[in-house]
């Protein structure tokens, strides 16, 4: 099929879908007339009954934990689908790179960037644990809090290269981490159905006064958790490319 | 205004479908697909926004002042995180197919059998 | 004043969609999409979701950028 006739039908396509799309829309409220029962219920409840300020958070770990279960290992199955997917092809070697640190072909960083990526290591791993451990009480959460700790490392390996980055995050580690972190999830919500409670019922004291970090129960657990996770299969993932851009070649005209 | 969010986001997952069928590059294709998925997201928080309303934060607020949806911002934002997830691994499967098939253009591509 | 700045920034996130998807070359296309992602980040803001802004942010500016640009350094040298 030829491109401009891939055109002709792609827009024949998108104008029966907006057309779809614009009649269903006729029949919203609006934009900024929320009418919906489960938000407002929500928001009056959660923080009597869970200590929680941090709604959103009390609905990812709490009120829909089991979605985030799910979300969460669809997180670990694609970083265990790209270490899968780049394994050596046939005729591919690993240039020996690691143990002697890289070749001379790699283009060396400029000192600027080195530095000021040192520099911001410290704040931003302090800043992803803090996201990470506050879920309950202001915006902030496992998943976030998993990104931020997972660009502390990319500017570890900006400032220091592949040996530094890998010295810091050796594969063996970042997968027990990664699986420390999953499992530790669905754990916490086995120990529930131990006890006899639902699947990831909140059983853990909800402490005394809401928004403490103490509160809430196994909401704070699960976000830490979480995010070490998320920062894990962030980590695990980037190394892989790093190290198949920089360490794997193929043999000349292959 | 009131329904103008709801057009941006059908014109951005129009444009991002534009993009990948008309794409000629692998990894071309790939941001496309970003910005696909990015048009939900948009989709997903002005379903949930209230005019005057604040975010669902009651750590300085007292508990009955309006907020905005909390349960489509639980959902836009493991998302976000999950979608870079699968993007490393579309990337991984373009990696490879350039290296067993020698092309990333998804027209050249099509017609590999077997 | 948050409806006129929702306003506009709906316009621009509308306007970056369409200049990420009409640039053809990958390495520029990556830039676009830092930016791209940087404005969604600034509209989830206005429609009073930090925890989501947050999310965007680092994922779109550091992390997708970064696994982009290392693909785009693989295939290239391949094509050498």
């Amino acid at each position: 099929m030829s491109a401009s006739t891939r055109r002709w039908l792609f827009l024949a396509g998108m104008a029966g879908l907006a057309a779809f799309y614009l009649w269903g829309l006729v029949g919203l409220p609006g934009f900024g007339h929320y009418p919906g029962p489960y938000g407002l219920i929500i928001n009056k409840i959660a923080v009597a009954q869970t200590n929680a300020t941090g709604v959103v958070s009390a609905v990812n770990f709490e009120y829909r934990g089991f979605d985030t279960v799910g979300e969460e290992f669809i997180l670990f199955m694609a970083a265990a689908g790209v270490s899968v997917v780049l394994r050596h092809l046939r005729g591919e070697r690993e240039r020996p790179g690691l143990e002697q640190g890289i070749g001379a072909d790699e283009p060396s960083t400029s000192d600027a960037v080195a530095q000021a990526a040192l520099v911001f290591v410290g704040p931003v791993l302090v800043l992803g644990w803090w996201l990470a451990s506050h879920a309950q009480t202001s915006p902030s959460g496992g998943f976030q809090g998993g990104v931020v700790l997972a660009t502390a490392f990319i500017l570890i390996y900006l400032s220091g290269g592949l040996l530094t980055f890998r010295r810091i995050s050796p594969v063996a580690l970042t997968d027990a981490v990664e699986a420390v972190g999953a499992g530790g999830f669905a754990a916490i919500g086995l120990a529930a159905v131990l006890m006899g409670l639902p699947y990831l019922d909140n059983y853990l004291p909800l402490g005394i006064k809401p928004g403490a970090v103490s509160s809430s129960g196994t909401i704070a657990l699960i976000s830490f958790f979480v995010g070490v996770e998320v920062a894990a299969a962030l980590i695990l993932m980037v190394g892989e490319m790093l190290e198949q851009t920089l360490l794997v070649q193929g043999e000349a005209g292959s | 205004m009131s329904v103008f969010p709801y057009l941006v986001v059908v014109w951005v997952l129009a444009v991002g479908l534009y993009g990948i069928v008309t794409s000629r590059h692998l990894i071309h294709l790939i941001m496309c697909l970003i910005v696909v998925q990015s048009s939900t997201y948009v989709l997903l928080l002005a379903v949930g926004y209230r005019r005057g309303a604040v975010a669902p934060y009651f750590s300085d607020i007292p508990v009955h002042t309006p907020a905005v949806d909390p349960v489509v911002q639980a959902l836009a934002l493991t998302d976000v995180v999950v979608e870079a997830a699968v993007t490393a691994l579309l990337l991984a499967f373009a990696i490879q197919a350039q290296k067993r098939f020698g092309t990333l253009d998804p027209h050249e591509l099509v017609q590999f059998k077997g | 004043m948050t409806a006129s700045l929702q306003l506009v920034l709906l316009v621009l996130v509308a306007v970056g969609a369409t200049g990420v998807v009409l640039i053809r070359s990958p390495v520029r296309q990556v830039v676009a999409l830092s930016v791209y992602g940087l404005l969604l980040a600034v509209l989830f803001l206005a429609f009073q979701a930090p925890d989501v802004t947050l999310s965007e942010l680092t994922v779109g500016a550091v992390v997708l950028p970064i696994l982009l640009l290392l693909a785009l350094a693989k295939v290239r040298e391949r094509d050498k």
